[in-house]
């Protein structure tokens, strides 16, 4: 099949962040300072990506201003040509350091929020954030870059949606993603606590559709849905080693952000292999690219140019088999895994990020 | 209502550049990239927050032959819908 060139590159510096998030997506075993990649091997990493065609580059984490060659990482992916996001808690962000990322070119701010009021969001943070992030969204408005507020949803704030899209209007934000919670990694553990209700998910809805007609023009909304409650499953990535690549922080190279999680795929690591080779020529990307991959119900479905089967990883951490049909999709012969967890009470302990 | 006299500039947030690899030029924005046309990239490259549309029109006019104002301001308009444009 033809490859196209990679358009973004998630580039996950550090797992290292003061925040303790419940629904965190990374990995429950995390990568530890000394592993992570050095300034060479980012610099290396973003040129590669670069030649290779990718044109955003998302700095992430954790934390990214944990990394203190930060800027000079901004400063190189920027003259490469690529339009640079920083995805950040805000904890660390001082006028001093934005002035300097902003200097070197970084182009969009992307900082994530846990609720409406600081109580909640300070809860379900594991620390006092939420006056910082308050602090962060002033400091990047003052600075003329775009920001985009991004936050979770789950059972314990979907009561504060209408609070967190008026927070992000008092901010100024440019874009709001309210992304229902996504259930790998750290989150996989908490699912039973933090399963939105059908009530909160039907509440939800007319209170989204009258802020994206609301705000048009102004600050754009993007909600992405609680998957499990749906019949299809979403599109994720756009389809397997398509558009986008991440890179851990230990230089693991991933088709999809939770492709970690799949034990019975082999990674490929930068430190020993070029981006390019990784993108074109390796296993793990070309494991579930195009549709060969495909078993029924999926092979013949009239939606699997649409949703592309769904996601891989959630198919293997759900049935065990990574080329299985994403049983959220209700053709799925496997849905009743999914059905089963929507049926079971729910639990009230989160167990905090550490 | 956007006239000849309308001041365009790339929105906030929005950068126009020329990929060597693709070997087309991109716009690139918060969480997405577009790929213009040759004709858009060229009246894009001109939106300088400075210029009206009659005078991107006439810079366009000593590049290429047959430039009408009202064209200009159609790419424009299509631009703006599409939230790449916006104007002083």
């Amino acid at each position: 099949m033809d490859v196209n060139p990679p358009l973004g590159l998630l580039a996950e510096l550090t797992h290292r962040c003061p925040l303790h998030c419940p629904y965190c997506s990374n990995p429950v075993e995390l990568t530890t300072r000394d592993a992570e990649l050095s300034t060479a091997d980012w610099l290396s990493v973003l040129s590669q990506a670069r030649e290779l065609g990718v044109l955003q580059v998302h700095m992430s984490g954790g934390e990214p201003l944990a990394r203190p060659d930060l800027p000079e990482l901004v400063a190189h992916a920027s003259g490469l040509g690529c339009y640079v996001n920083l995805v950040t808690s805000g904890l660390g962000l001082t006028s001093a350091r934005l002035d300097n990322l902003v200097a070197r070119g970084l182009a969009h701010v992307q900082l994530s929020a846990q609720g409406a009021t600081r109580e909640r969001a300070d809860l379900l943070a594991g620390a006092k954030a939420h006056d910082r992030k308050l602090s962060a969204a002033a400091l990047v408005k003052a600075s003329g870059l775009p920001l985009s507020l991004n936050v979770v949803l789950h059972r314990r704030n979907h009561d504060q949606l209408a609070g967190i899209i008026e927070l992000a209007e008092r901010m100024g934000a440019d874009r709001l993603e309210l992304a229902n919670t996504q259930y790998y990694g750290w989150a996989l553990r908490n699912r039973d606590a933090l399963m939105p209700t059908r009530e909160q998910l039907a509440a939800a809805e007319p209170v989204v559709r009258a802020a994206v007609s609301r705000l048009r023009g102004t600050m754009e909304i993007i909600y992405v849905v609680a998957d499990y409650y749906e019949p299809y499953p979403k599109p994720c990535m756009y389809g397997w080693g398509a558009r986008q690549l991440t890179v851990a922080p230990d230089g693991t190279v991933l088709p999809c952000p939770a492709a970690s999680a799949i034990s019975t795929l082999r990674l490929a690591n930068v430190r020993d292999t070029p981006l390019a080779e990784i993108w074109y020529r390796s296993e793990s990307f070309n494991a579930y690219r195009g549709e060969d991959w495909m078993a029924e119900p999926c092979r013949t479905c009239d939606r699997r140019g649409l949703d592309f089967g769904g996601c891989r990883c959630q198919a293997f951490l759900l049935t065990g088999d990574a080329a299985a049909t994403d049983p959220v999709c209700s053709r799925s012969p496997r849905r009743d895994v999914v059905d089963l967890v929507l049926a079971r009470p729910p639990v009230s302990d989160l167990v905090m990020r550490r | 209502m956007i006239t000849v006299a309308s001041v365009p500039r790339l929105r906030r947030g929005v950068r126009l550049s020329f990929d060597h690899v693709r070997e087309t030029h991109v716009l690139l924005f918060p969480e997405g990239v577009l790929v213009p046309n040759a004709t858009a990239a060229a009246v894009l490259e001109l939106c300088d927050g400075a210029r009206s549309v009659t005078e991107i029109t006439t810079a366009l006019s000593r590049r290429y032959s047959g430039v009408r104002e009202d064209d200009v301001v159609d790419v424009l308009s299509r631009l703006g819908e599409r939230r790449v444009v916006a104007w002083t």
